[in-house]
């Protein structure tokens, strides 16, 4: 078996909702699989007008090409793996319970946004919203372990309850904000009115942010037992933070956001 | 049968079956996980009054424990399911908690799950913060020394508690000297602990008394003072008895654990008044699980 490989015949004009190529496909036959209706623009269209398809693992999906206008990627998908060969655009991953993403390029806003488990690895940057609910919605990523290599947009983990988000690079603004639980860990720099509203939680950051806002008070200085437990447990996932052990254990406390519960946290690295 | 010139007597261990599940204590350094371990595990050889049997399985390095630190596994066993839940966590909550720089884990993740920290978190007054960690659950409960971080549960297992021998020596040093040679061979032995004091009981008992509501008493037939007193077990040669008892994950962990042991007091031979193997053999009124010594040995 081969994987299920979707290659862009042309440069897409409109968007594409890619959510039904997961690996629900498993048991259809190519002319079933080349027959899926996909909402493009305000049309349908049948999948083998958009794509080249070849393979037959319906559980190893390949997308080529210029694939920056597929949206909802792995919606819903409960297991398997996606490979995005490129970009991808938004709601990548959006309510996913299972499996695993890797996008080689970057992604649009709402990435693994209300993702509940799985594993999503974005090679590029990550728009704004990253792991966030979607609007109006209140709760956010509900477990599952997002890894970026490059840099998150505004209001990462927004709303956020459970799971990790690993950014590698530099985190927008809001970061954390109105978080009621689960880790933030950012590598790079953050923005402005980090952990807004958050009422649990915990951001880790290797770099002392520019502005801690009033709303968090320090509580000095610590070496928390948790935090190599936490990075060990990374240990199976492609992320530098599961060798950090030893760079982050020993951390500055303050908890907040004050003007929600309270009983979040930011842990910035002692010594950055 | 005759093992280095000491008797293995023709006869069984007789043991009963138990629920067990495995702690892992770790410190800033092995002695304060040692620390813990032991008290935690104090108080506690026999389910007769202690309420569960619990001890030292052994040492962790570093590189085995959950958070890298040093540690201890400990293993606790009672006689039914809801009193070594009560159990853990009394002792985890007044021996773990308590002692500074220590993390509690479990070491069995799987079995049916008893609480661990799932109560003790209460503790943290609303400042215990959860967190989820591949796919298991730890709390972090605020403590004057920094933070306590306990596993939100352990995994209970079916076991096997009681087994045991007997080690007949011409004195009472040479008995103790037995017993502290196979009490070292059976610690490298995994999933047993022997929870009497130093592994070793010198009081063992026998079912049932004269005396009403007792249900044990003193095993008068190897008690030495008695020999021309009570249908004794003991030769005129044998001054001093002692027991080794063993709790199991399994009855083969016994299994091992007994001819370590005896293998290594049998070691001392008659040349050091090491003269006969024996067990506690309750003619099948304690329990389903019969260790035959001889078969062990074989």
């Amino acid at each position: 078996m081969s994987a299920l490989t979707f290659t862009l015949k042309t440069e897409p004009r409109q968007r594409i909702d890619a959510a039904p190529l997961t690996a629900e496909l498993a048991g259809k036959s190519a002319a079933e699989i080349g027959a899926v209706p996909l909402q493009t623009g305000n049309r349908q269209v049948r999948a083998d007008e958009l794509f080249e398809i070849e393979g037959d693992d319906a559980g190893h999906i390949v997308f080529n090409g210029p694939t920056g206008k597929l949206d909802f990627v792995g919606r819903d998908m409960t297991q398997g793996v996606i490979d995005v060969h490129g970009d991808a655009g938004s709601y990548l991953g959006m309510k996913m319970t299972g499996g695993q993403i890797v996008v080689r390029g970057s992604i649009d806003a709402y990435g693994a946004c209300e993702l509940k488990n799985g594993t999503i690895v974005i090679h590029g940057n990550a728009g704004d919203f990253l792991g966030a609910s979607l609007p109006g919605n209140k709760k956010g990523m509900a477990g599952g372990v997002v890894i970026v290599k490059g840099n998150a947009g505004d209001r990462a983990g927004d709303h956020m309850r459970r799971g990790a988000l690993l950014i590698e690079g530099n985190a927008g603004d809001y970061l954390g904000s109105r978080m009621t639980a689960g880790t933030i860990a950012v590598l790079g720099r953050t923005g402005l009115h980090i952990g807004y509203g958050m009422g649990r939680g915990t951001l880790l950051l290797a770099r002392a942010p520019t502005d801690i806002p009033p709303t968090f008070n320090d509580c000095g200085a610590h070496t928390l037992g948790f935090i190599p437990l936490l990075l060990k447990g990374f240990a199976d996932y492609d992320t530098v933070f599961s060798g950090m052990s030893e760079t982050l254990k020993r951390v500055r406390r303050y908890a907040g956001d004050f003007s929600a519960l309270g009983k979040g946290e930011i842990l910035v690295a002692a010594g950055s | 049968m005759n093992i280095n010139g000491v008797d293995i007597e023709a006869t069984f261990a007789e043991a009963f079956p138990m629920k067990a599940t495995r702690l892992i204590i770790t410190a800033q350094n092995a002695k304060w996980a040692r620390i813990a371990a032991e008290t935690m595990t104090g108080f506690a050889t026999s389910v007769i009054a202690c309420g569960c049997e619990a001890g030292i399985e052994r040492e962790l390095d570093p590189s085995e424990t959950p958070d890298g630190r040093p540690g201890v596994a400990a293993l606790i066993f009672a006689m039914g399911g809801k009193t070594l839940a009560k159990q853990v966590e009394t002792r985890a909550g007044q021996c773990v908690l308590t002692c500074p720089t220590t993390a509690l884990f479990s070491g069995l993740p799987a079995g049916d799950p008893i609480a661990l920290g799932k109560n003790l978190r209460f503790f943290g007054d609303g400042f215990q913060i959860s967190k989820r960690i591949h796919g298991r659950r730890y709390w972090r409960i605020p403590a004057m020394d920094g933070e306590f971080l306990c596993e939100e549960t352990t995994g209970m297992v079916k076991a096997v508690g009681g087994g045991n021998f007997l080690i007949l020596a011409e004195s009472q040093p040479q008995a103790l000297a037995a017993c502290e040679a196979a009490i070292e061979a059976m610690r490298k032995t995994p999933n047993v602990i022997m929870p009497f004091p130093g592994g070793v009981v010198r009081s063992g008992s026998k079912v049932g008394s004269k005396y009403k509501g007792l249900n044990a008493s003193t095993n008068d037939a190897f008690c030495p003072t008695l020999k021309g007193q009570t249908q004794t077990q003991l030769g005129p040669e044998i001054e001093s008895v002692m027991e080794i008892v063993i709790d199991g994950l399994t009855a083969e962990d016994i299994n091992q654990a007994m001819r370590a042991g005896i293998q290594a007091a049998c070691g001392l031979g008659p040349g050091n008044g090491i003269r006969r193997i024996s067990a506690g053999n309750y003619g099948g009124k304690l329990g389903p699980f019969l260790f035959h010594l001889q078969e062990i040995m074989a």
